[in-house]
């Protein structure tokens, strides 16, 4: 079993943290990870990516080649389709927040990028902002988008939720919980 | 133990492991993390260690690379053994000290770890690491996963102390930056040897530096032989030969499977544990031969080359192998790599670019978005202080027609984008005031530096004495922001409080130094001190001061 997935966003939008909670998660599912990440001039508000790979025997590439990413998980929905040739054809499935970050002068028509995205054999939208305001912490959107994505990973939701927890156990009980429900509200999103 | 580490954190424990007595460093992308984790370790490693020795452990970012690699060789020198840690680029900062500290007898171990970037993801250049250690005649030593980083780095202190030299572990930016599991061994604690009575071995006056290097090129056979000996051969297809070297060994693994589908082997099962299969017996895969160790040894690839039709060479930088194998004459088989053009020659190595050198045929991709997708390029962060300088100092050169802004390394370098385009060079480290320096001395009407308070200790320091002593007029802007910011916020070397002190030590006179508060509401105010200094026939130092966002976030979460 392979699972590969991009984590694709803009700088300071937690997308690096987010892979190290499913990385955690898929330890403690008894998995092998590999992630990859670049750090420094990019991280400044420029697009972000990381690669975050799983599987049952020993991985490879730090990268996810092309046309191999199970999952593209975006935080922004423009960066979202600067990795649609990453996806695999047959089974790649998108998962982006909606909520566009516009901080760029030739950001293209929100309505346009969507329909991009709908065009995708396999895709799931998702407000991960509203979500997570409305769950008490507008900073969760980032968890929002894993429970979005919950149901597809190779990882029991049992061990995803530990992750989380774990990762939020310095910031106190209220972080705690606003991150669990922002992960239910996501899971919930597509009636799983 | 088993450790989810990076390759930088690899590195930084099995140095622990290795039983360091000093980290010296100065912050740079890739490599900044091995020393941030040796520091966050360094309370735990201290209190396992024997009373006694708890005072004599340093984990210290230093004012730049030649710095921090001076001190780790007189670490060395008093029989510690010594870890200095820096981006490739540092490496040309330390030239001096590494090229001539192979020549003296290393005491205590002594590890260079450089980690290069290619495709410059943070980077103003893509040079090959390997070539430098080459240059200084050292071993280098180069991982191809998280777990040989580890392992190796700890081998490398014991062959730096066995042949009383340097070695240089070289990373790149997918190594470093990637995590995986380790597995870590039982720590060895600290030994230092003692310091030696035989100082010529120490003094590279003429007389005695001959002779050292005659032994230094003595001992590169022994290099070649041990490289040889640690470089693994596997004969297997006759159809191709296979070179990974460090980190692309990886990338040939990835696709190694598909490789043996696609050249008539049962789909093998053996992709991923290709390097345990040993001897001369010939398989489906390629035949491989692996090197973590330079200088490379050439029976191996002789060998190889006889065994099969053609070679490709995967090598993360330059075609620094492939090169050597090729030599004047040509190889009695074909050799594929970046020098033939399979492989680019620029850019990191990829696993498509890899598949595709091996023969295969891309992955099917989906068509791309069907709308334009812009890149979106690093800007500074919403309320950055480097901002509201860069505005003055627009605002103050407003209507100008003749003018130059030289910039420095630094997240101030961004100013270079729109909407600010602001400055006009980026070079090297500290070099802003000097080519400010250099064009105001030809006649170049008010000519600028910009440049961080990191990069100024770094070596913007020595320029602006150059300036002041022949009474260069330029006009120098300190962007003092009290922490080296793009790499993650470090601490700088001296405090905010004592530049304008230090400026005066320097010579600039003191009413043509001003600090200035870097705020958007006093915009106006700073642009009219910055233009009245431009208009100075001399040396004028501006210092705007604002604590980077950055460095705030992480005081707050300390």
């Amino acid at each position: 079993m392979n699972y590969n997935i991009i984590l694709a966003g803009v700088g300071g939008q937690g997308s690096l943290s987010v892979s190290v909670v499913i990385a955690n998660a898929a330890m403690k599912a008894g998995l092998q990870v590999k992630q990859s990440e670049v750090h420094g001039m990019s991280q400044r508000g420029g697009e972000v990516l990381a690669n975050l790979r799983l599987s049952d025997s020993q991985i490879q590439s730090p990268t996810v080649p092309r046309g191999m990413a199970d999952l593209v998980l975006a935080f922004e929905p423009l960066e979202a389709l600067r990795y649609i040739p990453w996806l695999n054809k047959e089974r790649g499935v998108v998962v982006s927040a909606s909520q566009p970050i516009r901080n760029i002068v030739d950001y293209p028509e929100i309505d346009s990028v969507l329909a991009e995205i709908r065009h995708l054999p396999r895709f799931r939208i998702i407000d991960a902002d509203g979500i997570a305001k409305a769950a008490g912490n507008p900073r969760a959107a980032n968890i929002v988008l894993v429970g979005a994505a919950a149901d597809l990973l190779p990882i029991p939701i049992s061990a995803l939720e530990s992750a989380i927890d774990e990762i939020f156990a310095r910031k106190g009980e209220a972080v705690i919980q606003a991150n669990r429900k922002a992960f239910n509200d996501g899971k919930t999103q597509f009636g799983k | 133990m088993q450790l989810v580490l990076s390759g930088d954190e690899a590195v930084a424990r099995g140095a622990l492991d290795a039983g360091i007595s000093g980290a010296f460093a100065y912050p740079g992308t890739p490599s900044t993390e091995i020393m941030e984790y040796v520091q966050d370790n360094l309370a735990a490693y201290v209190a396992g260690l024997p009373e006694a020795e708890r005072g004599k452990i340093v984990a210290q970012w230093c004012s730049n690379e030649k710095t921090a690699y001076e001190s780790a060789l007189g670490a060395s020198f008093a029989g510690a053994r010594a870890i200095v840690s820096m981006k490739h680029v540092g490496l040309n900062v330390a030239m001096d000290p590494f090229t001539n500290s192979a020549l003296v007898r290393i005491n205590g171990g002594l590890v260079i770890v450089v980690a290069d970037d290619p495709s410059m993801h943070s980077s103003q250049d893509e040079q090959d690491s390997r070539v430098l250690a080459d240059f200084a005649r050292v071993p280098c030593f180069e991982p191809s996963d998280q777990q040989e980083a580890y392992t190796m780095i700890r081998q490398a202190f014991g062959y730096s102390e066995q042949n009383e030299v340097p070695v240089l572990m070289r990373l790149t930016t997918r190594l470093s930056h990637a995590r995986a599991m380790v597995q870590t061994g039982s720590p060895r604690l600290p030994a230092p040897k003692p310091k030696s009575n035989d100082p010529k071995s120490w003094i590279l006056m003429p007389a005695m530096a001959r002779g050292r290097w005659k032994l230094l090129l003595e001992k590169n056979a022994a290099f070649r032989r041990d490289a040889e000996a640690e470089n693994t051969l596997q004969l297997r297809s006759t159809k191709l030969g296979v070179i990974a070297c460090g980190l692309g060994l990886a990338y040939y693994l990835e696709n190694e499977t598909d490789w043996v589908a696609a050249n008539g082997g049962a789909s093998a099962q053996h992709s991923s544990k290709g390097s345990q299969r040993d001897g001369a017996t010939p398989g489906e895969a390629p035949s491989l031969l692996r090197i973590t160790r330079y200088p490379i040894g050439h029976d191996k690839i002789r060998q190889l080359a006889a065994h099969v039709e053609k070679l490709l060479v995967i090598e993360e930088g330059y075609p620094f192998v492939e090169r050597e194998i090729r030599g004047v004459f040509g190889a009695p088989v074909p050799v594929m790599g970046k020098l033939s053009g399979e492989i680019p020659l620029e850019g990191e190595l990829t696993p498509e670019s890899v598949r595709l050198a091996l023969g295969l045929p891309a992955h099917e991709e989906l068509p791309p978005a069907g709308i334009k997708v812009p890149g979106r390029p690093p800007q500074f962060c919403q309320g950055c202080p480097h901002a509201d300088s860069i505005s003055a100092l627009q605002e103050a050169l407003a209507g100008e027609a003749d003018f130059y802004v030289a910039s420095d390394i630094g997240c101030y370098t961004l100013s270079a984008l729109p909407p600010y385009r602001a400055v006009e060079s980026c070079v090297d480290m500290g070099a802003s005031i000097g080519m400010a320096r250099g064009a105001s001395c030809v006649g170049q009407k008010k000519a600028v530096a910009v440049i961080g308070d990191s990069t100024f200790y770094h070596s913007g320091m020595t320029n602006l004495l150059d300036a002041v002593s022949h009474k260069t007029t330029l006009t120098l802007l300190i962007l003092d922001n009290s922490t080296t910011g793009m790499t993650g916020a470090q601490p700088t070397i001296s405090p905010t409080s004592q530049l304008p002190a230090l400026l005066q030590g320097l010579g600039v006179e003191r009413d043509h130094i001003h600090e200035l508060i870097s705020l958007r509401k006093y915009q106006d105010e700073n642009a009219a001190v910055i233009r009245s200094e431009l208009a100075y026939e001399g040396v004028s130092v501006i210092i705007l001061k604002r604590e980077c966002l950055e460095y705030l976030k992480k005081a707050r979460k300390a």
